[in-house]
C-alpha cells in the first residue's frame, strides 16, 4: 500500500506527513516530525512515556495508529512552554527536583497538565491515581506528585 | 514495510462491505489498545485495518426515546465519562469502564473493544452484563440484537458471525430506585487485571428488591450472568441472608482457573465477598435513586 497523507493539527500548528499504516502516532512524532520529546518507554501502553493529546484527551501515542490522526488535534510535550516561558508545571518540576534521568517526564507533564485542566484543585491521592499510568523507574514519585500540587496551587493564585 | 493496508470509512455499509473482504485478515480498530500492542509482539498480523471511529454510529452517546442509552462501540471510556447525565444513571458501567488501564488507556479503549476482545476479566463485562445491555451486531448478512452475555464463546473468542462488526450497546431505561456498581479485586491498587470482578444491577420498591442482575468476571472462561446469585437477592430486603445467598450462588457458578493472580479457592472465595460489597454500594445507590 502506498503511504497514507495525514493532515492534522499538532500544537495548535497545520500539519501534514507521509506514514505507513502500520507506523504508530509515536513514530510519526519523533521519526517523520522529529517532535522527540514524546519517548517511547514499554511501546505496549504501559508506562505513558509517550503521552500526548487528542482532541483534549490523554493517550499514549505509542497505541495510535499515525494515521488515526487525520482531522484531529494533537498536543505533545513540545506544546507546552510558551517560547521560552515555560508552564507553571515545568518550573515547579525543575525547582522540586521532579526528575531524575528524565525519560518519564514528558508524559509526566502532559498527563498532569490534562489533570489540572480538568480538575484544578487535585488532592494528593488524586494527582497519584491520576498518574498511575506514568511509570518512573528512577521512582522519584513523590517529587513529582509534590511539583504537580505546588504547580496547581500556584495556577489557582495567578486565576483572575 | 508491510503489505498492511488501513481504511476508515465514514459508513457502515463500507466498513461491512471492506471487512468481510478481507476475510480472516481483517481487523477492527476502535480505541486500539488491545489490538496495536496485538500486532507489535506479533500476535496478529492483520492485513487490512478497519478503522469504525469515522461512523458516527460508532461514536456516538444517546439518550433514546425510552429513557435508555444507546452507546457507540467506539466510544472512549473517557468520552463516556464526560458525558452530563451517563454518570448518574449508570454509575457502575462508568466506574467498570474507567477502571480499563490508565488515563491514557481510558482516552481511547471502548467497551466495544472491550467486549470484543473476549478477555474473561474485561472490566466492563460484568457491568454490561448486570445493567441488561443489549449489542446491535451488524455484517453481510444484516443486524442483529444480542444480549451482551451470548457476545463471549472463550477467551479471544466471540458469537459474531465472519464479516460482523459490534455496533453499539442499548442500555434499558433505568425504574426508579435503581442502582448499579461494579468492583474489582486486584493486589495492587491501579492498572492491573482483574482477579475477580463483580457487576450488580438493582431496583428497590419499598425497601425490596424487585429486579436484580449480577455479572461476574474472571472466574470462568466467559464472563457470566449469574441468575441464581439475582434470584437470592429478589424479593428481600438485602438483608444479611439473601446476600449470603447471593453470595454461595456467586461462588458456585465459579469455574476460574489457577494462575499468578489468584487460585481457583481464592477466586472462588473473592467472587462472594465482591458480590455482598458491590450488592451492597448498588442498593445505597438505588436509595438515592
Amino acid at each position: 500500500m502506498p503511504k497514507l497523507h495525514v493532515t492534522t493539527t499538532i500544537n495548535g500548528e497545520p500539519m501534514e506527513f507521509l506514514c505507513e499504516p502500520d507506523n504508530t502516532m509515536l513514530d510519526a512524532l519523533r521519526n517523520q516530525l522529529g517532535l522527540t520529546g514524546s519517548k517511547e518507554g514499554c511501546a505496549t501502553g504501559d508506562c505513558g512515556a509517550c503521552s500526548i493529546t487528542v482532541d483534549g484527551r490523554l493517550v499514549c501515542s505509542c497505541l495510535m495508529l499515525a494515521a488515526e490522526a487525520e482531522g484531529h488535534e494533537i498536543g505533545t510535550i513540545e506544546g507546552m512552554a510558551q517560547g521560552d516561558r515555560l508552564h507553571p508545571l515545568q518550573q515547579k518540576f525543575l525547582e522540586q527536583a521532579a526528575l531524575q534521568c528524565g525519560i518519564c517526564t514528558s508524559g509526566m507533564l502532559v498527563a498532569s497538565e490534562v489533570l489540572l485542566k480538568k480538575n484544578p484543585n487535585p488532592s494528593e491521592e488524586e494527582v497519584r491515581f491520576w498518574l498511575a499510568g506514568n511509570l518512573c523507574r528512577c521512582t522519584g514519585y513523590d517529587k513529582i506528585v509534590r511539583a504537580v500540587l505546588e504547580a496547581a496551587a500556584e495556577m489557582r493564585e495567578a486565576r483572575p | 514495510m508491510t503489505d498492511i493496508r488501513y481504511v476508515a470509512p465514514t459508513t457502515l455499509e463500507e466498513a461491512i462491505a471492506a471487512f468481510a473482504a478481507a476475510g480472516g485478515a481483517g481487523r477492527i480498530l476502535a480505541g486500539g489498545t488491545d489490538l496495536l500492542v496485538q500486532m507489535r509482539s506479533g500476535i496478529v498480523k492483520p492485513g487490512l485495518i478497519v478503522d469504525i471511529k469515522k461512523i458516527a454510529e460508532m461514536t456516538e452517546i444517546a439518550e433514546t426515546t425510552d429513557g435508555g442509552f444507546r452507546i457507540g462501540a467506539a466510544v472512549s471510556g473517557a468520552e463516556l465519562a464526560e458525558h452530563p447525565s451517563f454518570k448518574k444513571v449508570w454509575p457502575g458501567v462508568l466506574e467498570a469502564v474507567n477502571l480499563i488501564g490508565s488515563k491514557q488507556v481510558q482516552g481511547r479503549a471502548s467497551a466495544g473493544g472491550n467486549l470484543c476482545n473476549a478477555s474473561p476479566a474485561g472490566d466492563s463485562v460484568p457491568a454490561m452484563i448486570a445493567a441488561g445491555a443489549v449489542v446491535t451486531v451488524q455484517g453481510p448478512n444484516g443486524r442483529r440484537e444480542l444480549e451482551v452475555e451470548k457476545v463471549p464463546a472463550g477467551p479471544g473468542r466471540t458469537n459474531l458471525a465472519p464479516g460482523e462488526i459490534l455496533v453499539s450497546f442499548k442500555l434499558p431505561p433505568r425504574p426508579e430506585g435503581s442502582g448499579d456498581a461494579y468492583l474489582r479485586m486486584i493486589p495492587r491498587t491501579e492498572m492491573d487485571i482483574a482477579v475477580v470482578g463483580c457487576g450488580v444491577s438493582l431496583t428497590l420498591k419499598n425497601g425490596f428488591c424487585t429486579a436484580a442482575r449480577v455479572g461476574l468476571g474472571a472466574v470462568a472462561p466467559m464472563v457470566l450472568l449469574v441468575e441464581a446469585a439475582a434470584k437470592a437477592l429478589i424479593g428481600s430486603k438485602l438483608d444479611v441472608a439473601a446476600l449470603e445467598a447471593a453470595a454461595n450462588a456467586c461462588r458456585a457458578a465459579c469455574r476460574p482457573i489457577d494462575d499468578k493472580r489468584g487460585t481457583i479457592a481464592y477466586r472462588t472465595k473473592i467472587a462472594g465477598v465482591l458480590l455482598k460489597r458491590t450488592a451492597t454500594i448498588a442498593a445505597k445507590r438505588a436509595q438515592g435513586n
